[in-house]
């Protein structure tokens, strides 16, 4: 099938394009930009006025739940490739498991599902999972999503055998003891509500170990959801030292402080937490110097556990259809430019997963996010597909709405 | 960003915290409490202002001393008192906080004294109730989590109103766990609201929460300078849990270090004043030659606790 | 009855007007209570023009309103002292203005709460009428009529002498 997508503001900044012009489309590829190639007669034409035509976006973590409709979350907020974390119910610790994850997303055909696999067996830590059988099952990467590995031995073990094969491993920097009871940064705002703390040391020494390990091991190491200035000050050093380490922050996490949590509100706990102004600062002009991809961190959680005391609560927001309106509130506040913002979401974590996405150059797939940069919409939980209606920004006016998403050629959502 | 505890004309009509009260507030309960003490010293020591009311007494978390003054304070007001233990009905069978509220809000419950482990919970029942539109049921906080207990703030101030008169004239030290207090937390909010120049909290590193300069009170670590020319110690109790892990060694190297004898009472002033919320864990936070002795105003604090109870519950119930 | 009255009346004169109506009947040996807070100042004042040799009992009756559902706790209500024993004792009620009642009520239910009197008798400076209960002034000193809009009010000068105003709602 031959497409067209006419008269929209076409941003490529993986190929430094920002210009009005035609995106022609043949057999799922990008076939042209701007001129037609040679005897194209269009099958479907798109009119893009008014709106930025831009590689699809791009997620480094989206729990799936309830995967029908969070895929649909995926597309509808033009996300056309999602990093699954292995903490689902089963845990993703065995290739079958993986690889009907794969299929299930290939056979509801809307964004296309990458699976992290459980780095150890129940991701308790302790047992390798099978990481060969899990990567030829398809998962792209070994994670721990946000449990800890505590035995330090078998972080070094797995990170041997990760170096072994060239397996990534994707970890989130927390130190089991400071973090185990608290339940918000440790600052003014615990020590006022009288939460239990987790003190920036939490990330900071995770870091530091897992840094150590990679500079011994040589295992290319991905850190998830940064939550403070140090954690970020100490993997910046690492990767001047050269080390193959990278990571990425939740788009919550460049939005919102401790202060957020209010009274008590349930929609502001994470996992990091959120921390103080200074560390919002820092992880703000980090993505904006482009040093990490921003993703959404997607927790789709059930009302019933949203409603409770603030500790009790659980965990995380919605986030596959706030991303990229999240993405651009955030660049218009740091006054990132538009392309800079998008490269935020499409081709930086697609460098970190070594895709070849995330572009629209000649014979890139032909995964594309079509959305109106001015069209304002209020965030409501029937505005959303996913199941999870959570997030700190119910009842918000948001601006930046999805028209259209392919993925692979194929028209997967319009609005 | 909007207090919940305040209806739309800036009147109290949840007890949640006392931390964003103003003072006008905090004085009109006092004063309140102060009629209410009047009611107490008679034969007949009831009025009829809650005739026909239902409070429910909804602790989470036992506490039979507690639970006992908060009755005490409603049948004074001629409520009807229902005392629930959450503990072993609903919340063992599934049911949620805000399940439990709804099934007591449809018993005509108009009050709720709320006492529960995590910080924060009475003002989700308070939200969920403005939700349902519920603005004639309210909300007493009998102490959540660490973070408030603001009736035993509250009557920490008028014991203190009682004794020393003025406010704005005081040096108060807060002596103990206060990471684990709400207790400290309602006091300390209390105190730097009704205009008291200096606030002190004095214990180790591991039982002071972080920034507590940001709330207006001066650090000390060591007791022999912290309670130097006081006019009123605030005790706080250790419980025995903290012994266990690693935020202290012993109860002895404790009290050593931060327990209340005469000795460190001494260095206070000649007429200061010593409280404690209460129950005491004599021979670890404080020596019993102080927790008996003739400065200390422990008992008059659980007797003027009723009478702010009484005035609590008749202000939010009235509004 | 004066109707609608351009100029407001002397209210110490009034006051002395109320100590004669009251002298007759001091055999009894009654104790003032007067209630917050014009009942209080006129309480005060016929002590010294009766030359009572006992304090006065002061009666604030926040807790025992009939309107607490619709207007909440008064924001500034002040202790009840009864300084004598209430059990047997004669009582007059003293007040600024008589109007519905209801304040009245809700004093003498707050007596009792103290003990049984042996009687207990009303005085007030002004009666306007409209009444909600049976309650009748046992000493008035100025009957006078308003229209509904209007609020007689009691005040204390700055030099401690007490003199009417009218408000309008």
């Amino acid at each position: 099938m031959n497409i067209e997508i006419k008269n929209g503001r076409v941003i490529d900044p993986k190929n430094g394009v920002d210009r009005k012009a035609t995106l022609y489309i043949v057999d799922g590829k990008i076939a042209g930009l701007g001129d037609a190639p040679a005897g194209f007669s269009a099958d479907k034409t798109v009119d893009a006025a008014g709106c930025v035509v831009c590689p699809g976006l791009i997620d480094l973590g989206a729990r799936l739940n309830s995967i029908e409709a969070e895929l649909a979350a995926a597309v509808a907020g033009g996300v056309t490739s999602v990093v699954v974390p292995p903490d689902a119910d089963p845990p993703l610790d065995e290739p079958e498991l993986a690889d009907r994850l794969v299929h299930r997303g290939a056979e509801i055909g809307k964004a296309r599902v990458l699976p992290l696999g459980a780095l150890t067996l129940g991701l308790q830590g302790e047992r390798l999972a099978e990481l060969a059988g899990l990567k030829k099952a398809g998962c792209v990467a070994f994670s721990q999503a946000n449990r800890t590995v505590v035995d330090t031995e078998a972080l070094l073990r797995a990170m041997e055998y990760a170096a072994t094969f060239g397996f990534a491993i994707w970890l989130q920097p927390q130190d089991h003891w400071l973090s185990r009871n608290g339940i918000a940064h440790e600052g003014e705002v615990s020590s006022r509500l009288g939460l239990a703390g987790i003190p920036v040391a939490a990330e900071t020494i995770a870091v530091g170990t897992i840094v150590q390990l990679v500079r011994d091991t040589g295992c290319r190491v991905h850190l998830t959801r940064l939550s403070s200035a140090a954690g970020v000050a100490l993997i910046q050093r690492a990767q001047h030292e050269g080390l193959p380490v990278t990571f990425d922050i939740g788009v919550h996490h460049l939005l919102l402080t401790e202060n957020d949590i209010g009274y008590f509100n349930p929609h502001a706990r994470f996992s990091p937490p959120l921390r103080a102004q200074g560390d919002r600062q820092a992880l703000s002009t980090a993505a904006a110097a482009g040093l990490a991809p921003i993703c959404s961190d997607h927790t789709p959680v059930g009302a019933d556990d949203k409603l409770l005391p603030f500790g009790e609560a659980k965990p995380g927001a919605t986030g596959l259809e706030v991303l990229l309106p999240l993405t651009l509130k955030w660049a218009e506040e740091a006054k990132v430019t538009l392309p800079d913002a998008l490269a935020r979401i499409t081709s930086a974590p697609a460098k970190v997963l070594g895709l070849a996405s995330g572009e629209l150059g000649v014979g890139a797939v032909a995964d594309i996010c079509i959305f109106d940069p001015e069209a304002t919409w209020q965030l409501t939980p029937e505005a959303l597909k996913s199941r999870g209606k959570n997030s700190p920004w119910i009842g918000y006016m948001l601006t930046g709405k999805v028209k259209s998403t392919l993925v692979g050629g194929r028209v997967v959502f319009e609005a | 960003m909007h207090n919940p505890q305040l209806n739309k004309d800036g009147e109290l009509t949840h007890l949640l915290s006392i931390e964003g009260l103003p003072q006008r507030i905090l004085t009109q309960i006092l004063d309140t409490a102060a009629s209410f003490m009047e009611v107490s010293a008679r034969d007949v020591k009831k009025v009829p202002l809650l005739r026909g009311k239902s409070v429910f007494n909804l602790f989470f978390e036992n506490s039979t001393r507690t639970r006992t003054t908060f009755e005490i304070a409603a049948k004074r007001l001629s409520a009807d008192v229902i005392n629930l233990d959450i503990n072993k009905s609903s919340t063992a069978k599934g049911e949620t906080l805000l399940d439990t509220i709804d099934n007591l809000v449809a018993m005509h419950a108009n009050l709720f004294v709320v006492r529960h482990a995590s910080s924060g919970a009475p003002y989700l029942i308070a939200e969920h109730l403005q939700r349902i539109g519920r603005d004639d049921v309210h909300v007493v906080n009998a102490g959540d989590g660490r973070h408030a207990h603001p009736t035993q703030g509250l009557l920490d101030m008028y014991t203190i109103r009682h004794y020393k008169k003025d406010f704005t004239q005081l040096r108060v030290a807060i002596v103990g766990d206060i990471l684990h207090s709400r207790v400290a937390r309602s006091d300390i909010h209390a105190l730097t609201t009704l205009g008291v120049p200096e606030v002190r909290a004095i214990g180790p590193e591991t039982l002071l929460p972080k920034h507590l300069d940001k709330l207006g009170v001066h650090v000390f670590h060591d007791m022999n300078e912290g309670l130097k020319d006081v006019d009123v110690v605030i005790m706080l109790r250790l419980q025995n849990e903290r012994m266990t892990g690693a935020l202290l060694p012993s109860a002895g190297e404790y009290f050593r270090h931060y327990g209340l004898t005469p000795q460190k009472l001494a260095l206070a002033k000649p007429d200061a004043i010593v409280m404690h919320p209460g129950p005491m864990n004599r021979g670890i936070e404080i020596h019993s030659a102080v927790a008996d002795g003739p400065q200390a105003v422990i008992l008059p604090q659980v007797t003027f606790g009723i009478a702010v109870r009484m005035a609590v519950m008749s202000i939010v119930a009235g509004n | 009855m004066s109707s609608h009255p351009e100029v407001l009346p002397d209210a110490e004169a009034q006051c002395r007007q109320l100590a004669e109506l009251i002298r007759p009947n001091l055999s009894k040996k009654p104790a003032l209570v007067g209630i917050y807070s014009g009942g209080a100042w006129i309480a005060e004042r016929l002590r010294e023009l009766l030359d009572l040799p006992e304090e006065i009992g002061l009666i604030d009756v926040s807790f025992y309103r009939d309107d607490f559902a619709e207007k909440g706790l008064h924001p500034q209500c002040k202790p009840t002292v009864i300084p004598f024993e209430v059990e047997g004792r004669h009582l007059i009620l003293v007040d600024d203005v008589l109007y519905t009642g209801r304040t009245t009520r809700a004093a003498i239910n707050e007596l009792f709460d103290y003990g049984r009197p042996a009687s207990i008798e009303l005085a007030v400076l002004a009666d306007r009428g409209g009444r909600e209960l049976p309650v009748a002034a046992t000493y008035g000193a100025w009957a006078v009529e308003l229209n509904d809009n209007q609020n007689l009010v009691l005040a204390k000068q700055d030099d401690g002498r007490l003199v009417w105003r009218m408000e309008h709602a």
